[in-house]
Protein backbone atom coordinates (compact mmCIF):
# COMPACT_ATOMS: atom_id res chain seq x y z
CA UNK A 1 0.00 0.00 0.00
CA UNK A 2 2.60 2.60 1.18
CA UNK A 3 6.31 1.50 0.76
CA UNK A 4 9.46 3.69 1.33
CA UNK A 5 12.70 2.54 -0.13
CA UNK A 6 16.09 4.17 0.89
CA UNK A 7 13.86 7.24 1.55
CA UNK A 8 16.48 10.27 1.52
CA UNK A 9 15.50 13.26 2.29
CA UNK A 10 17.00 17.34 3.06
CA UNK A 11 15.36 20.34 2.99
CA UNK A 12 17.15 23.06 1.21
CA UNK A 13 16.40 26.50 1.92
CA UNK A 14 19.43 27.86 -0.30
CA UNK A 15 21.15 29.40 2.30
CA UNK A 16 22.70 27.39 4.49
CA UNK A 17 23.35 23.30 4.24
CA UNK A 18 20.75 21.33 6.39
CA UNK A 19 21.35 17.89 7.70
CA UNK A 20 19.84 14.89 5.78
CA UNK A 21 16.04 14.75 7.55
CA UNK A 22 15.21 11.13 6.40
CA UNK A 23 18.48 9.03 5.75
CA UNK A 24 18.06 5.26 4.15
CA UNK A 25 14.41 5.24 5.47
CA UNK A 26 12.78 1.68 4.85
CA UNK A 27 8.99 1.22 5.49
CA UNK A 28 5.92 -0.67 4.27
CA UNK A 29 2.31 -0.18 5.25
CA UNK A 30 0.04 -3.44 3.73
CA UNK A 31 -3.12 -2.22 3.48
CA UNK A 32 -5.82 -2.25 6.19
CA UNK A 33 -3.03 -1.39 8.61
CA UNK A 34 -3.04 0.74 11.24
CA UNK A 35 0.32 2.49 12.29
CA UNK A 36 1.22 4.69 14.76
CA UNK A 37 4.69 6.54 13.91
CA UNK A 38 6.51 7.86 16.65
CA UNK A 39 10.05 9.63 17.59
CA UNK A 40 10.91 13.06 19.07
CA UNK A 41 10.56 16.38 17.96
CA UNK A 42 12.39 16.99 14.64
CA UNK A 43 13.23 13.59 13.79
CA UNK A 44 11.73 13.84 10.24
CA UNK A 45 7.71 11.96 10.99
CA UNK A 46 5.84 15.06 9.65
CA UNK A 47 8.94 15.35 6.67
CA UNK A 48 8.13 11.08 6.17
CA UNK A 49 4.22 11.83 5.93
CA UNK A 50 4.43 14.42 3.38
CA UNK A 51 6.19 12.15 0.57
CA UNK A 52 3.20 9.70 1.15
CA UNK A 53 1.01 12.17 -0.86
CA UNK A 54 3.93 13.63 -3.01
CA UNK A 55 3.55 16.92 -1.01
CA UNK A 56 7.63 16.35 -1.02
CA UNK A 57 9.72 14.09 -3.61
CA UNK A 58 12.75 11.59 -2.27
CA UNK A 59 16.14 13.28 -2.74
CA UNK A 60 17.07 9.62 -2.96
CA UNK A 61 15.34 5.97 -2.98
CA UNK A 62 11.59 5.92 -3.59
CA UNK A 63 8.55 6.16 -2.15
CA UNK A 64 5.83 3.77 -3.92
CA UNK A 65 1.68 4.39 -3.21
CA UNK A 66 -0.24 1.13 -4.16
CA UNK A 67 2.54 0.87 -6.83
CA UNK A 68 2.38 4.10 -8.29
CA UNK A 69 6.07 5.91 -7.86
CA UNK A 70 5.25 9.53 -6.42
CA UNK A 71 8.09 10.89 -8.69
CA UNK A 72 5.78 9.82 -11.35
CA UNK A 73 4.47 13.25 -12.44
CA UNK A 74 1.54 12.13 -14.59
CA UNK A 75 -0.01 10.11 -11.69
CA UNK A 76 0.40 12.57 -8.83
CA UNK A 77 -3.42 13.47 -8.36
CA UNK A 78 -4.09 10.06 -9.01
CA UNK A 79 -1.56 9.72 -5.56
CA UNK A 80 -3.11 12.24 -3.61
CA UNK A 81 -6.56 11.07 -4.51
CA UNK A 82 -5.94 7.79 -2.72
CA UNK A 83 -3.81 8.90 -0.01
CA UNK A 84 -6.00 11.45 2.34
CA UNK A 85 -4.28 13.77 5.00
CA UNK A 86 -5.30 15.20 8.39
CA UNK A 87 -2.66 17.75 9.82
CA UNK A 88 -2.68 18.73 13.28
CA UNK A 89 -4.59 22.59 13.22
CA UNK A 90 -8.00 21.80 12.27
CA UNK A 91 -8.27 25.60 11.50
CA UNK A 92 -5.84 25.72 8.54
CA UNK A 93 -7.09 22.74 7.08
CA UNK A 94 -10.56 23.64 6.59
CA UNK A 95 -11.34 26.10 3.39
CA UNK A 96 -15.07 26.79 3.52
CA UNK A 97 -17.26 28.68 5.84
CA UNK A 98 -19.99 26.18 6.24
CA UNK A 99 -19.26 21.93 7.67
CA UNK A 100 -20.89 20.14 4.26
CA UNK A 101 -19.06 22.58 1.48
CA UNK A 102 -16.10 22.00 3.27
CA UNK A 103 -16.21 18.38 2.96
CA UNK A 104 -17.40 18.90 -0.89
CA UNK A 105 -14.06 20.62 -1.61
CA UNK A 106 -11.79 17.78 -2.43
CA UNK A 107 -14.77 15.82 -4.57
CA UNK A 108 -15.47 19.03 -6.19
CA UNK A 109 -11.86 19.26 -6.74
CA UNK A 110 -12.01 15.52 -8.65
CA UNK A 111 -14.95 17.07 -10.87
CA UNK A 112 -17.47 14.19 -9.65
CA UNK A 113 -21.00 15.33 -10.26
CA UNK A 114 -23.10 17.30 -7.66
CA UNK A 115 -25.23 14.06 -6.83
CA UNK A 116 -22.42 11.87 -6.37
CA UNK A 117 -21.00 14.47 -4.08
CA UNK A 118 -23.71 14.80 -2.43
CA UNK A 119 -23.64 11.67 -1.72
CA UNK A 120 -20.03 11.63 -0.79
CA UNK A 121 -20.42 14.27 1.28
CA UNK A 122 -23.69 12.67 3.64
CA UNK A 123 -21.63 9.10 4.07
CA UNK A 124 -18.89 10.96 5.19
CA UNK A 125 -19.89 13.29 7.70
CA UNK A 126 -22.66 10.07 8.70
CA UNK A 127 -18.87 8.45 9.48
CA UNK A 128 -17.15 10.77 11.81
CA UNK A 129 -20.81 11.07 13.05
CA UNK A 130 -20.93 14.86 11.96
CA UNK A 131 -23.78 14.71 9.71
CA UNK A 132 -26.08 16.68 12.50
CA UNK A 133 -23.78 19.96 11.88
CA UNK A 134 -23.48 19.72 8.44
CA UNK A 135 -25.03 23.45 7.88
CA UNK A 136 -22.67 24.64 10.69
CA UNK A 137 -19.83 26.88 10.94
CA UNK A 138 -16.84 25.39 11.21
CA UNK A 139 -15.45 28.13 13.60
CA UNK A 140 -18.29 27.61 16.06
CA UNK A 141 -16.98 23.97 16.46
CA UNK A 142 -15.09 22.32 19.01
CA UNK A 143 -11.64 21.19 18.26
CA UNK A 144 -12.72 17.45 18.70
CA UNK A 145 -14.95 18.24 16.06
CA UNK A 146 -13.24 20.42 13.46
CA UNK A 147 -10.75 17.65 13.38
CA UNK A 148 -13.46 15.21 12.53
CA UNK A 149 -14.76 17.30 10.10
CA UNK A 150 -10.94 17.58 8.34
CA UNK A 151 -11.22 13.95 8.62
CA UNK A 152 -14.19 13.76 6.82
CA UNK A 153 -12.84 15.98 4.55
CA UNK A 154 -10.04 13.40 3.30
CA UNK A 155 -12.38 10.56 3.64
CA UNK A 156 -14.88 12.02 1.01
CA UNK A 157 -12.05 11.46 -1.63
CA UNK A 158 -12.67 7.77 -0.89
CA UNK A 159 -9.21 7.13 -0.61
CA UNK A 160 -7.33 4.01 0.21
CA UNK A 161 -5.26 5.24 3.03
CA UNK A 162 -5.29 8.36 5.50
CA UNK A 163 -1.98 9.54 6.94
CA UNK A 164 -2.78 12.11 9.71
CA UNK A 165 0.04 14.49 11.33
CA UNK A 166 -0.72 14.58 14.88
CA UNK A 167 -4.43 15.32 14.48
CA UNK A 168 -4.70 15.35 18.09
CA UNK A 169 -2.02 17.71 19.11
CA UNK A 170 -4.22 20.68 19.81
CA UNK A 171 -6.96 19.19 21.12
CA UNK A 172 -8.45 18.76 24.80
CA UNK A 173 -8.52 14.77 26.06
CA UNK A 174 -12.59 14.76 24.88
CA UNK A 175 -11.41 15.78 21.71
CA UNK A 176 -8.54 13.46 21.80
CA UNK A 177 -11.05 10.57 22.62
CA UNK A 178 -13.15 11.44 19.63
CA UNK A 179 -10.62 11.31 17.34
CA UNK A 180 -9.54 8.37 18.21
CA UNK A 181 -12.65 7.00 18.37
CA UNK A 182 -13.24 7.89 14.62
CA UNK A 183 -10.06 6.13 13.81
CA UNK A 184 -10.61 3.05 15.12
CA UNK A 185 -13.98 3.57 13.49
CA UNK A 186 -12.47 4.34 10.08
CA UNK A 187 -10.32 0.72 10.39
CA UNK A 188 -13.15 -1.23 11.41
CA UNK A 189 -15.55 -0.25 9.23
CA UNK A 190 -13.99 0.74 5.78
CA UNK A 191 -10.70 -1.33 6.33
CA UNK A 192 -8.94 2.11 5.91
CA UNK A 193 -5.05 1.93 6.09
CA UNK A 194 -4.41 4.26 8.88
CA UNK A 195 -0.91 6.17 9.36
CA UNK A 196 -1.09 8.24 12.79
CA UNK A 197 1.60 10.01 13.64
CA UNK A 198 1.69 11.12 17.22
CA UNK A 199 3.33 12.50 20.68
CA UNK A 200 0.51 10.40 22.75
CA UNK A 201 1.70 6.84 23.55
CA UNK A 202 -2.07 5.69 24.69
CA UNK A 203 -2.72 6.50 21.15
CA UNK A 204 -0.17 4.59 19.88
CA UNK A 205 -1.06 1.44 22.11
CA UNK A 206 -4.37 1.34 20.29
CA UNK A 207 -2.32 0.54 16.70
CA UNK A 208 -2.00 -2.63 15.10
CA UNK A 209 1.68 -1.74 14.43
CA UNK A 210 4.71 0.86 16.14
CA UNK A 211 7.29 2.58 14.28
CA UNK A 212 10.05 4.33 15.86
CA UNK A 213 11.94 6.98 13.98
CA UNK A 214 15.26 8.50 15.03
CA UNK A 215 17.20 10.96 13.30
CA UNK A 216 15.55 10.26 10.04
CA UNK A 217 15.60 6.39 10.01
CA UNK A 218 13.66 3.75 11.64
CA UNK A 219 14.63 1.81 14.79
CA UNK A 220 12.09 0.09 16.09
CA UNK A 221 8.97 -1.64 13.76
CA UNK A 222 6.92 -4.02 15.95
CA UNK A 223 3.91 -4.56 18.15
CA UNK A 224 2.57 -2.16 20.87
CA UNK A 225 3.38 -4.67 23.29
CA UNK A 226 6.68 -5.60 21.97
CA UNK A 227 7.92 -1.84 21.59
CA UNK A 228 6.09 -0.26 24.90
CA UNK A 229 8.27 -3.59 26.70
CA UNK A 230 11.23 -2.03 25.82
CA UNK A 231 11.10 1.12 28.14
CA UNK A 232 14.75 1.78 28.29
CA UNK A 233 15.31 1.58 24.93
CA UNK A 234 12.37 3.80 24.30
CA UNK A 235 13.59 6.40 27.37
CA UNK A 236 16.57 6.62 25.47
CA UNK A 237 15.52 8.14 22.41
CA UNK A 238 13.29 10.44 24.29
CA UNK A 239 9.85 9.08 24.55
CA UNK A 240 7.59 8.19 27.11
CA UNK A 241 5.98 4.63 27.54
CA UNK A 242 2.01 4.54 27.84
CA UNK A 243 1.45 5.61 31.84
CA UNK A 244 -0.12 2.50 32.85
CA UNK A 245 3.22 0.87 31.69
CA UNK A 246 5.34 3.50 33.32
CA UNK A 247 3.50 2.58 36.30
CA UNK A 248 4.30 -1.12 36.25
CA UNK A 249 7.56 -0.52 35.22
CA UNK A 250 8.40 1.73 38.01
CA UNK A 251 7.26 -0.88 40.46
CA UNK A 252 9.46 -3.35 39.27
CA UNK A 253 12.31 -1.02 39.38
CA UNK A 254 11.51 -0.40 42.84
CA UNK A 255 11.90 -4.68 43.45
CA UNK A 256 8.10 -5.49 42.93
CA UNK A 257 8.15 -8.20 40.75
CA UNK A 258 5.22 -6.44 38.40
CA UNK A 259 5.07 -7.46 35.02
CA UNK A 260 4.95 -4.37 32.82
CA UNK A 261 4.04 -5.84 29.80
CA UNK A 262 0.91 -4.24 29.80
CA UNK A 263 -0.93 -1.11 27.64
CA UNK A 264 -4.40 -1.21 29.17
CA UNK A 265 -5.72 -0.08 32.66
CA UNK A 266 -6.99 -3.27 33.19
CA UNK A 267 -3.72 -4.95 32.13
CA UNK A 268 -1.87 -3.30 34.78
CA UNK A 269 -4.86 -3.85 37.40
CA UNK A 270 -4.69 -7.31 36.69
CA UNK A 271 -0.79 -7.46 36.88
CA UNK A 272 -0.63 -5.44 40.02
CA UNK A 273 -3.21 -7.90 41.19
CA UNK A 274 -1.35 -10.80 40.42
CA UNK A 275 1.59 -9.45 42.48
CA UNK A 276 -0.41 -8.90 45.61
CA UNK A 277 -1.53 -12.61 44.87
CA UNK A 278 1.68 -13.68 44.48
CA UNK A 279 3.11 -12.51 47.99
CA UNK A 280 0.03 -13.53 49.47
CA UNK A 281 0.37 -16.82 48.69
CA UNK A 282 3.35 -16.44 49.08
CA UNK A 283 3.54 -15.83 52.81
CA UNK B 1 -16.53 44.79 20.22
CA UNK B 2 -14.89 43.15 17.67
CA UNK B 3 -16.71 40.13 18.47
CA UNK B 4 -20.03 42.11 17.13
CA UNK B 5 -19.13 42.44 13.62
CA UNK B 6 -21.76 40.85 11.50
CA UNK B 7 -21.06 41.39 8.06
CA UNK B 8 -20.30 38.40 6.18
CA UNK B 9 -21.88 36.07 7.91
CA UNK B 10 -24.65 33.57 6.97
CA UNK B 11 -27.42 32.19 9.00
CA UNK B 12 -27.90 28.83 8.11
CA UNK B 13 -31.62 28.43 7.61
CA UNK B 14 -33.72 27.36 4.83
CA UNK B 15 -36.04 30.46 3.34
CA UNK B 16 -37.18 31.28 -0.34
CA UNK B 17 -34.31 33.90 0.10
CA UNK B 18 -31.91 31.34 1.21
CA UNK B 19 -32.94 29.01 -2.17
CA UNK B 20 -32.39 31.86 -4.49
CA UNK B 21 -29.81 31.77 -6.85
CA UNK B 22 -26.73 33.99 -5.60
CA UNK B 23 -26.32 35.70 -9.02
CA UNK B 24 -29.96 36.90 -8.75
CA UNK B 25 -29.51 38.20 -5.60
CA UNK B 26 -25.89 40.11 -6.32
CA UNK B 27 -27.73 41.64 -9.06
CA UNK B 28 -31.38 42.63 -6.93
CA UNK B 29 -28.61 44.26 -4.51
CA UNK B 30 -26.97 46.26 -7.19
CA UNK B 31 -30.23 47.55 -8.55
CA UNK B 32 -30.83 48.30 -5.17
CA UNK B 33 -28.37 50.34 -4.36
CA UNK B 34 -28.87 52.19 -7.30
CA UNK B 35 -32.02 52.70 -6.53
CA UNK B 36 -31.77 53.92 -3.44
CA UNK B 37 -29.35 56.55 -4.44
CA UNK B 38 -31.41 57.63 -7.20
CA UNK B 39 -34.66 58.21 -4.67
CA UNK B 40 -35.27 61.75 -4.37
CA UNK B 41 -39.01 61.75 -3.22
CA UNK B 42 -40.77 60.77 0.21
CA UNK B 43 -43.13 58.17 -1.83
CA UNK B 44 -40.35 56.43 -3.08
CA UNK B 45 -38.35 56.48 -0.19
CA UNK B 46 -41.36 54.46 1.34
CA UNK B 47 -41.41 51.92 -1.74
CA UNK B 48 -38.11 51.07 -1.13
CA UNK B 49 -38.51 50.87 2.75
CA UNK B 50 -41.51 48.46 1.71
CA UNK B 51 -39.36 46.62 -0.03
CA UNK B 52 -36.80 46.45 2.56
CA UNK B 53 -39.06 45.14 5.07
CA UNK B 54 -40.51 42.41 2.39
CA UNK B 55 -37.06 41.35 2.27
CA UNK B 56 -36.61 41.28 5.84
CA UNK B 57 -40.07 39.07 6.13
CA UNK B 58 -39.31 36.57 4.05
CA UNK B 59 -35.72 35.96 4.41
CA UNK B 60 -36.87 34.28 8.20
CA UNK B 61 -34.08 35.89 9.58
CA UNK B 62 -34.49 37.08 12.87
CA UNK B 63 -34.87 40.96 12.90
CA UNK B 64 -32.65 41.45 16.22
CA UNK B 65 -29.70 39.70 13.50
CA UNK B 66 -30.34 43.10 11.13
CA UNK B 67 -30.14 45.19 14.34
CA UNK B 68 -27.16 43.31 15.41
CA UNK B 69 -25.57 44.01 11.36
CA UNK B 70 -26.40 47.81 12.41
CA UNK B 71 -24.79 48.24 15.51
CA UNK B 72 -21.12 48.89 14.46
CA UNK B 73 -22.30 51.47 12.12
CA UNK B 74 -24.65 53.70 14.15
CA UNK B 75 -22.10 56.36 15.13
CA UNK B 76 -21.76 56.57 11.19
CA UNK B 77 -25.28 57.17 10.71
CA UNK B 78 -25.99 59.45 13.60
CA UNK B 79 -22.73 61.55 13.51
CA UNK B 80 -23.12 62.17 9.48
CA UNK B 81 -27.15 62.91 10.32
CA UNK B 82 -26.18 65.12 12.92
CA UNK B 83 -23.56 67.17 10.02
CA UNK B 84 -26.26 67.43 7.65
CA UNK B 85 -28.31 68.83 10.02
CA UNK B 86 -26.75 71.44 11.00
CA UNK B 87 -24.03 72.16 8.69
CA UNK B 88 -26.72 72.57 5.80
CA UNK B 89 -27.73 76.42 4.25
CA UNK B 90 -31.14 76.72 4.00
CA UNK B 91 -34.08 78.27 5.41
CA UNK B 92 -34.39 78.14 9.66
CA UNK B 93 -36.37 75.37 10.91
CA UNK B 94 -37.41 76.71 14.59
CA UNK B 95 -37.82 73.81 17.61
CA UNK B 96 -40.28 74.85 19.83
CA UNK B 97 -40.01 78.26 19.00
CA UNK B 98 -36.47 78.43 19.11
CA UNK B 99 -33.98 79.15 16.59
CA UNK B 100 -31.30 76.03 16.83
CA UNK B 101 -29.43 76.38 13.97
CA UNK B 102 -31.49 73.43 12.20
CA UNK B 103 -32.50 74.32 9.10
CA UNK B 104 -34.98 72.75 6.78
CA UNK B 105 -33.01 71.51 4.01
CA UNK B 106 -30.68 69.93 6.19
CA UNK B 107 -33.38 68.09 8.36
CA UNK B 108 -34.37 66.68 5.12
CA UNK B 109 -30.89 65.71 4.09
CA UNK B 110 -29.70 64.08 7.49
CA UNK B 111 -32.79 61.66 7.15
CA UNK B 112 -32.46 60.72 3.38
CA UNK B 113 -28.60 60.40 4.42
CA UNK B 114 -29.86 57.97 7.37
CA UNK B 115 -32.25 55.68 5.38
CA UNK B 116 -30.31 55.51 3.03
CA UNK B 117 -27.25 54.04 5.23
CA UNK B 118 -30.22 51.94 6.96
CA UNK B 119 -31.73 50.56 3.57
CA UNK B 120 -27.80 50.08 2.74
CA UNK B 121 -26.63 48.08 5.49
CA UNK B 122 -30.03 46.26 5.84
CA UNK B 123 -29.79 45.32 2.22
CA UNK B 124 -26.27 43.67 2.60
CA UNK B 125 -27.11 41.80 5.35
CA UNK B 126 -30.28 40.55 3.93
CA UNK B 127 -27.53 39.62 1.60
CA UNK B 128 -24.99 37.99 3.55
CA UNK B 129 -27.26 36.33 5.83
CA UNK B 130 -29.41 34.18 3.31
CA UNK B 131 -26.16 33.35 0.83
CA UNK B 132 -22.92 31.14 1.95
CA UNK B 133 -19.86 32.91 1.32
CA UNK B 134 -19.23 29.88 -0.89
CA UNK B 135 -22.39 30.06 -2.80
CA UNK B 136 -22.43 34.13 -3.11
CA UNK B 137 -18.17 34.23 -4.63
CA UNK B 138 -19.69 31.11 -6.63
CA UNK B 139 -22.10 33.47 -7.86
CA UNK B 140 -19.50 36.27 -8.82
CA UNK B 141 -17.24 33.77 -10.30
CA UNK B 142 -20.40 32.75 -12.69
CA UNK B 143 -21.18 36.56 -13.28
CA UNK B 144 -17.53 37.86 -14.06
CA UNK B 145 -17.16 34.68 -15.88
CA UNK B 146 -17.22 36.67 -19.35
CA UNK B 147 -14.14 38.83 -18.30
CA UNK B 148 -11.82 35.29 -18.05
CA UNK B 149 -12.19 35.45 -21.59
CA UNK B 150 -9.67 38.33 -21.53
CA UNK B 151 -7.96 36.58 -19.12
CA UNK B 152 -8.65 37.60 -16.10
CA UNK B 153 -8.65 35.28 -13.25
CA UNK B 154 -12.01 34.83 -12.02
CA UNK B 155 -12.13 31.81 -10.28
CA UNK B 156 -8.94 32.64 -8.18
CA UNK B 157 -10.26 36.17 -7.56
CA UNK B 158 -13.24 34.03 -6.23
CA UNK B 159 -11.70 31.22 -4.38
CA UNK B 160 -9.32 34.30 -2.45
CA UNK B 161 -12.98 35.77 -1.51
CA UNK B 162 -13.93 33.03 -0.06
CA UNK B 163 -11.13 32.19 1.92
CA UNK B 164 -10.71 35.46 3.09
CA UNK B 165 -14.39 35.74 4.08
CA UNK B 166 -13.68 32.13 6.09
CA UNK B 167 -10.58 33.41 7.96
CA UNK B 168 -12.13 36.29 9.80
CA UNK B 169 -13.71 34.92 12.75
CA UNK B 170 -10.34 33.10 12.68
CA UNK B 171 -7.50 36.40 12.26
CA UNK B 172 -10.49 38.09 14.89
CA UNK B 173 -10.15 35.16 17.97
CA UNK B 174 -6.38 35.38 16.68
CA UNK B 175 -6.02 39.64 17.24
CA UNK B 176 -8.13 39.23 20.27
CA UNK B 177 -5.50 36.78 22.02
CA UNK B 178 -2.58 38.67 20.87
CA UNK B 179 -4.30 41.90 22.29
CA UNK B 180 -4.90 40.08 25.94
CA UNK B 181 -0.96 38.81 25.56
CA UNK B 182 0.25 42.02 25.35
CA UNK B 183 -1.85 43.73 27.73
CA UNK B 184 -0.58 41.26 29.76
CA UNK B 185 3.29 42.31 29.51
CA UNK B 186 1.91 46.21 30.19
CA UNK B 187 1.14 47.42 26.82
CA UNK B 188 -1.68 49.67 26.62
CA UNK B 189 -4.13 50.14 23.03
CA UNK B 190 -6.49 52.73 24.78
CA UNK B 191 -4.61 55.76 25.98
CA UNK B 192 -2.41 57.97 24.78
CA UNK B 193 -1.97 60.09 22.17
CA UNK B 194 -2.86 58.94 18.60
CA UNK B 195 0.94 58.61 17.39
CA UNK B 196 1.58 56.77 20.73
CA UNK B 197 -2.04 54.54 20.52
CA UNK B 198 -0.99 53.73 16.84
CA UNK B 199 3.03 52.50 17.99
CA UNK B 200 1.28 50.27 20.18
CA UNK B 201 -0.30 48.49 17.34
CA UNK B 202 3.09 47.12 15.66
CA UNK B 203 3.68 44.70 18.76
CA UNK B 204 0.16 43.70 17.80
CA UNK B 205 -0.02 43.39 14.13
CA UNK B 206 3.21 41.73 13.93
CA UNK B 207 2.77 38.60 15.22
CA UNK B 208 -0.60 38.65 13.08
CA UNK B 209 1.20 38.77 9.97
CA UNK B 210 3.37 36.11 10.86
CA UNK B 211 0.36 33.84 12.57
CA UNK B 212 -1.62 34.76 8.63
CA UNK B 213 1.40 33.67 6.63
CA UNK B 214 2.00 30.34 8.62
CA UNK B 215 -1.82 29.34 7.99
CA UNK B 216 -1.92 30.79 4.43
CA UNK B 217 0.92 28.48 3.87
CA UNK B 218 -0.44 25.51 5.91
CA UNK B 219 -3.84 25.73 3.96
CA UNK B 220 -2.08 25.58 0.81
CA UNK B 221 -0.75 22.46 1.90
CA UNK B 222 -3.88 21.01 3.06
CA UNK B 223 -5.89 22.21 -0.38
CA UNK B 224 -3.19 20.37 -2.41
CA UNK B 225 -3.45 17.59 -0.42
CA UNK B 226 -7.17 17.45 -1.39
CA UNK B 227 -6.42 17.37 -4.90
CA UNK B 228 -7.15 21.55 -5.37
CA UNK B 229 -5.76 22.74 -9.25
CA UNK B 230 -7.53 25.73 -9.70
CA UNK B 231 -10.95 26.25 -11.49
CA UNK B 232 -10.72 24.02 -14.47
CA UNK B 233 -12.97 20.77 -14.29
CA UNK B 234 -13.78 21.72 -10.82
CA UNK B 235 -17.35 20.78 -10.33
CA UNK B 236 -19.84 22.01 -7.43
CA UNK B 237 -21.94 20.26 -4.29
CA UNK B 238 -24.32 22.63 -5.52
CA UNK B 239 -24.80 23.70 -8.56
CA UNK B 240 -26.05 27.72 -9.22
CA UNK B 241 -29.16 27.20 -11.45
CA UNK B 242 -31.69 30.14 -12.42
CA UNK B 243 -34.92 28.43 -11.50
CA UNK B 244 -38.66 29.72 -11.79
CA UNK B 245 -38.35 31.50 -8.01
CA UNK B 246 -35.31 33.62 -9.38
CA UNK B 247 -37.39 34.52 -12.45
CA UNK B 248 -40.41 35.65 -10.05
CA UNK B 249 -38.18 37.28 -7.60
CA UNK B 250 -37.00 39.26 -10.57
CA UNK B 251 -39.62 40.47 -11.72
CA UNK B 252 -41.21 41.25 -8.11
CA UNK B 253 -37.99 43.45 -7.57
CA UNK B 254 -38.47 45.09 -10.43
CA UNK B 255 -41.71 46.08 -9.87
CA UNK B 256 -40.41 47.93 -7.21
CA UNK B 257 -37.56 49.28 -9.26
CA UNK B 258 -40.19 50.68 -11.83
CA UNK B 259 -41.68 52.57 -8.63
CA UNK B 260 -39.07 54.03 -7.69
CA UNK B 261 -38.44 55.52 -11.46
CA UNK B 262 -41.90 56.29 -12.20
CA UNK B 263 -42.37 58.37 -8.75
CA UNK B 264 -39.07 59.93 -9.64
CA UNK B 265 -38.63 61.10 -12.69
CA UNK B 266 -42.10 60.65 -14.12
CA UNK B 267 -44.77 61.69 -11.39
N1 LIG C 1 10.23 23.63 5.48
C1 LIG C 1 11.38 23.32 6.10
N2 LIG C 1 12.52 23.91 5.73
C2 LIG C 1 13.70 23.59 6.34
N3 LIG C 1 13.81 22.70 7.33
C3 LIG C 1 12.70 22.07 7.75
C4 LIG C 1 11.43 22.35 7.16
N4 LIG C 1 10.49 21.59 7.78
C5 LIG C 1 11.16 20.87 8.70
N5 LIG C 1 12.47 21.15 8.69
C6 LIG C 1 13.49 20.52 9.53
O1 LIG C 1 13.45 19.13 9.30
C7 LIG C 1 13.58 18.40 10.47
C8 LIG C 1 12.44 17.41 10.60
O2 LIG C 1 11.22 18.11 10.67
P1 LIG C 1 9.83 17.40 10.81
O3 LIG C 1 8.82 18.48 10.78
O4 LIG C 1 9.71 16.33 9.80
O5 LIG C 1 9.92 16.77 12.25
P2 LIG C 1 8.78 16.06 13.11
O6 LIG C 1 9.29 14.72 13.45
O7 LIG C 1 7.49 16.13 12.41
O8 LIG C 1 8.74 16.94 14.41
P3 LIG C 1 7.50 17.31 15.35
O9 LIG C 1 7.33 16.16 16.27
O10 LIG C 1 7.94 18.53 16.06
O11 LIG C 1 6.32 17.54 14.46
C9 LIG C 1 13.65 19.41 11.61
O12 LIG C 1 14.99 19.53 12.01
C10 LIG C 1 13.16 20.68 11.01
O13 LIG C 1 13.84 21.77 11.57
MG1 LIG D 1 5.62 17.18 12.76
Amino acid sequence: MLKAENLLYSYDNGVKKVDTVLDNLNLNIKKGEFVAVLGHNGCGKSTLAKHFNGLLLPLGGDVYVQGINTKDEEMLWTIRRQVGMVFQNPDNQIVANVVEEDVAFAPENLGIPSAEIRKRVDDALKTVDMYRYRKHAPHLLSGGQKQRVAIAGAIAMRPECIVMDEPTAMLDPMGRAEVMETILKLKAQENMTVVLITHYMDEAAMADRVVVMDDGHIVVDDTPRNVFSQVELLKSLGLDVPQVTELAYSLNKEGFDVNYDVLTVTECADAIMDYVRSIKSGN
Amino acid sequence: MLKDITLGQYFPIDSFLHRLDPRTKILIFILDIVAIFMAQTVESYVVLILFTFLVMLISKVPVKMYFKGLKPILYIIVFTALLNLFLTQGEDLPIFGYSVGITVEGAIVAAKMATRLVLLIIGSSALTYTTSPMALTDGIEKLLKPLSKIGFPTHELAMMMSIAIKFIPTLIEETDKIIKAQQARGASFDTGSIFKRAKALIPMLVPLFISAFRRADELAIAMESRCYTGGDGRTRLKEIKFTHKDLAATICFLMFFACVIFLDFIF
